[in-house]
């Protein structure tokens, strides 16, 4: 039997859950793989939603909201497009990005909204069962996206985000304005640091280990785990478990789950 | 723990549902899923017959959630939560599953699979179900007064309509008479009745019983919601607070003086503005007249085309010929502006009155000397000298310097030029996207008085919608703060489109419920996740994402 993918929709109530209506009103037929889960805007989709959805095991995840501009809700889409493009670049670190995607589907757009079904379907086809689906789910993956989970759900990143449009667009009027590119740079380095700090502490929260043995099962240098080593515990969420020779290690603390 | 029932009623919707999918067996597997204690199916369920059974099920079986899985939400929602209502049963516990619209019709020829699809969507209706939440909408009380800021044509247009709705309108004016820059202007385009004319609508304003004019008074402080807005005004003897249901913000806007520019002295070198009053006294007693278009506007600093300037350009050539027929006008312009039929009807007008018409280039200004003006004509191709014994420079409207304070008070945008910024360009061109408030005329982009006028028309209307109505029913299903994890980071109160988020007095954000339109944006975005977005809680949405299947 060939592969039918289990793939997540998230529609705006305004535009293109309109859209997919009316994909049915003119029979436009596409594939009966996508279910569909409506929110009033586009902008209620936490990331985190589409990191659960590829958590338990769903194949695809696709994100539909009103055309720039076209938003119900003003510019809640806006907002969204922000927040979804910092989690494609998350998805892009643990090579996930292929199997989420963001649309924009206007209420007229019935045609066009089984074009993009019929379209992110076949490119979920291409990149096969998820991997966390089935017998055998891929236990070092699941704990990368556990940690770009955490990534996204920690306040630290959420409040750059939150913050995003407010620096870089209308700072000018109320604050001092922060150049676009800058500010890309700003989120691309939490991004990445966040991501390792939570790699790191997941491996801690299961045994003991010393930088060499953090450095090695990560593939990741161990100066650069060192400086986080430090960053985590002066933030409290590991500590010292034992000096075994000359070499420490640490465990998570339990406050850190 | 509540106990909970849940009711599913599938439709056939005639063969629409009934014909592509399996719906016996929908009913089967319906019965299977938690706290499902009865499942039928409907030939239509939004016939009176199939409306009584649902009325008719809850009350047998004591039902307290309902799911209906046919058509879709966006039609059908408000008739099944409504007889949900009248069953007893809280509307906000109905939830409606879409097997129609985006499953039967979308895959006619995969009965098998479209059938399979149905049953995940149902069993992800039940999910969500299971942690509905009652809401209540509540209403709120509307003050059916109108504040307009701004007593220009379009503040005055805009009082005398609401007040000849009977509505009482009090109309705020900073300076000390009504009439904005129409008292400046001789006579207008594209009729040339006198502007003194227009103006008489004064008269009607002032001796309204229904409209109190308030002149020498600003506004100071902006406070509440919808329906229920306190401005504090000042007035040379104190500040007063002035309670009113909408505002409408009409204050106009200003014409740029152009120190510096052209050689501009008030006296020899003017404005348009400065030649109506000339025209006003009927003082024009030169021959060679040059009018320079686009002064100040257009380029870096302004990037904007004013709007009004070609066509008050024209108006003022024409009246000057008219009084002084061997007068020789230029009009130097980089592009006419007169679009529609009328205004460019108005141009021709112009040409054929033997205006003189010469185009300059941005990168090639005229240059203002003694007694002529050197050009470089772009369409000759070549330099050209113009003598003069005056000259007019068409200097844009630009906005009030005050224009940001009171953005602040309103609490709504301005564009970059520093006028107000409508909520949608297409969709509300008249509203703020804070509800109850409205803009009209030059305040919020350059017009003239057709369009001042007809822009004031539609924020009243627009304001009519609220205050013809005692009480305005809220949504129920809209954001909460939970105080406990609330940090007072202020990010939801930037992030909200509809300014429904304040922080209180203990730095805790605070959800104004008349002004929330539930679309969730805050809870995706706060970073402590302390914002609940009721009937779309994050619960509920992960309860159906895990129920759409990968399993
Ligand atoms: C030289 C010139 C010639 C023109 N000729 C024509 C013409 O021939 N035909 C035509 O159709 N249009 C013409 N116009 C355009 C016309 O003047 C405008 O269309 C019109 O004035 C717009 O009306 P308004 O009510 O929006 O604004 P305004 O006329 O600017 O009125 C705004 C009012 O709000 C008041 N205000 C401002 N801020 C506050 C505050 N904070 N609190 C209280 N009150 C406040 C101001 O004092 C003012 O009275 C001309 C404009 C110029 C400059
Ligand atoms: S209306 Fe004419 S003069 Fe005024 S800015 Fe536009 S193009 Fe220039
Ligand atoms: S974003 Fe969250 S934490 Fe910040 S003020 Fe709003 S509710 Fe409070
Ligand atoms: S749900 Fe939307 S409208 Fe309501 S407070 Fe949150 S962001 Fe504002």
């Amino acid at each position: 039997m060939s592969f039918e993918p289990n793939i997540l929709g998230f529609l705006c109530n305004w535009c293109s859950y309109a859209g997919a209506d009316l994909a049915g009103v003119s029979r436009v037929q596409y594939p009966p793989n996508i279910r569909v889960i409506r929110v009033m805007c586009s902008g209620r989709v936490d990331p985190v939603f589409v990191i659960e959805a590829l958590a338990t095991g769903l194949d695809g995840v696709i994100v539909m909201g009103c055309h720039l501009g076209d938003c119900h809700y003003i510019d809640g889409n806006y907002e969204e497009k922000m927040k979804l493009d910092l989690l494609s670049k998350a998805l892009q670190l643990i090579g996930l990005s292929g199997r989420f995607r963001l649309e924009w589907v206007s209420a007229s757009e019935g045609v066009r909204f089984g074009q993009v079904v019929s379209e992110f379907t076949k490119q979920i086809k291409n990149e096969g069962p998820s991997p966390f689906s089935g017998s055998k789910p891929n236990q070092k993956l699941k704990e990368d996206l556990e940690a770009i989970k955490r990534t996204l759900s920690d306040n630290r990143l959420r409040t750059l985000v939150g913050r995003e449009r407010a620096i870089t667009e209308f700072g000018n009027v109320y604050e001092e304005i922060i150049e676009f590119e800058e500010y890309e740079k700003i989120i691309d380095d939490a991004l990445n640091s966040e991501f390792l700090r939570n790699k790191i502490l997941i491996k801690l929260e299961k045994e003991p280990l010393s930088v060499k043995n953090l450095s090695k099962s990560l593939s990741i240098e161990s100066s650069l785990i060192l400086e986080h080593i430090v960053s985590l515990k002066a933030r409290n969420l590991i500590d010292f478990n034992r000096i075994d020779g000359i070499t420490p290690y640490y465990h998570a603390l339990k406050e850190a789950l | 723990m509540e106990d909970i029932k849940m009711g599913v009623f599938i439709c056939h919707c005639g063969t629409n549902i009934g014909g592509f999918l399996d719906v016996p067996s929908l009913v089967e597997y319906a019965k299977t899923l938690p706290n499902v204690t009865f499942a039928t199916d409907n030939l239509y369920s939004c016939s009176e017959v199939g409306l009584s059974l649902i009325k008719e099920k809850i009350e047998e079986h004591d039902l307290n959630r309902v799911i209906v899985a046919s058509c879709t939400p966006r039609t059908h929602e408000p008739l099944f939560r409504s007889i949900c209502q009248e069953a007893g049963l809280n509307p906000y516990l109905f939830e409606m599953v879409n097997i129609r619209d985006q499953c039967s019709w979308v895959h006619m020829k995969e009965t098998e699979a479209a059938t399979e699809k149905a049953k995940i969507l149902i069993e992800m209706g039940v999910a969500k179900a299971l942690l509905l939440q009652p809401l209540e909408k509540f209403q709120i009380d509307i003050n059916p007064t109108a504040l307009i800021i701004g007593g220009g044509i379009a503040g005055m247009t805009a009082a005398l309509n609401l007040a000849n709705q009977e509505f009482k309108v009090i109309l705020i004016e900073k300076e000390p008479e009504l009439g904005g820059l129409l008292r400046y202007l001789y006579k207008l385009y594209p009729t040339h009745d006198d502007a003194s004319k227009v103006l008489e609508v004064r008269n009607l304003v002032e001796n309204h019983q229904k409209i109190k004019v308030i002149t020498s008074t600003e506004p100071v402080k902006i406070e509440g919601f919808i329906g229920n807005y306190k401005v504090s005004v000042k007035r040379r003897d104190g500040i007063y607070d002035i309670d009113t249901g909408i505002i409408i913000v009409a204050t106009g806007a200003q014409v740029l003086k152009p120190e510096g520019l052209f050689g501009y002295n008030g006296s020899t070198i003017i404005t348009q503005l400065e030649l109506e009053q000339l025209l006003k006294e009927n003082k024009i007693n030169v021959k060679n007249i040059v009018m320079i278009q686009c002064v100040g506007a257009r380029n870096e600093e302004r990037r904007y085309c004013s709007n009004i300037c070609c066509m008050t350009a024209l108006k003022n050539a024409m009246l000057i010929k008219e009084l002084k027929p061997d007068a020789n006008i230029s009009i130097i312009f980089r592009d006419i502006q007169t679009q529609g039929t009328t205004y460019e009807e108005y141009y021709r007008k112009a040409r054929e009155k033997g205006i003189t018409f010469i185009r300059y280039i941005p990168e090639k200004v005229p240059i203002v000397k003694e007694s002529n003006i050197e050009v470089y004509n772009d369409y000759l191709n070549q330099d050209i000298s113009i003598p003069y014994d005056m000259i007019v420079l068409s200097t844009p409207l630009i906005a009030n310097p005050d224009s940001e304070d009171l953005a602040k008070m309103l609490k709504v945008p301005l564009e970059e030029n520093h006028f107000f910024l409508e909520a949608h360009v297409k969709l509300r061109p008249v509203d703020f996207a804070t509800d109850g408030i409205y803009v009209c005329g030059s305040a919020h982009w350059p017009a003239d008085i057709p369009e001042a006028i007809s822009q004031a028309y539609a924020a009243a209307s627009r304001a009519s919608t609220i205050i013809s109505k005692d009480v305005l029913e809220v949504e129920g299903a809209i954001a909460e703060v939970d105080e406990d994890l609330c940090v007072g980071c202020g990010i939801c109160i930037k992030i909200c489109p509809y300014n429904a988020i304040s922080m209180d007095d203990n730095g805790i954000a605070h959800v104004t419920e008349a002004s929330c339109k539930g679309c969730g944006l805050c809870g995706a975005t706060c970073p402590e996740k302390a914002i609940t977005n009721h009937h779309f809680t994050t619960k509920q949405i992960l309860a159906q994402i895990l129920a759409s299947g990968g399993k």
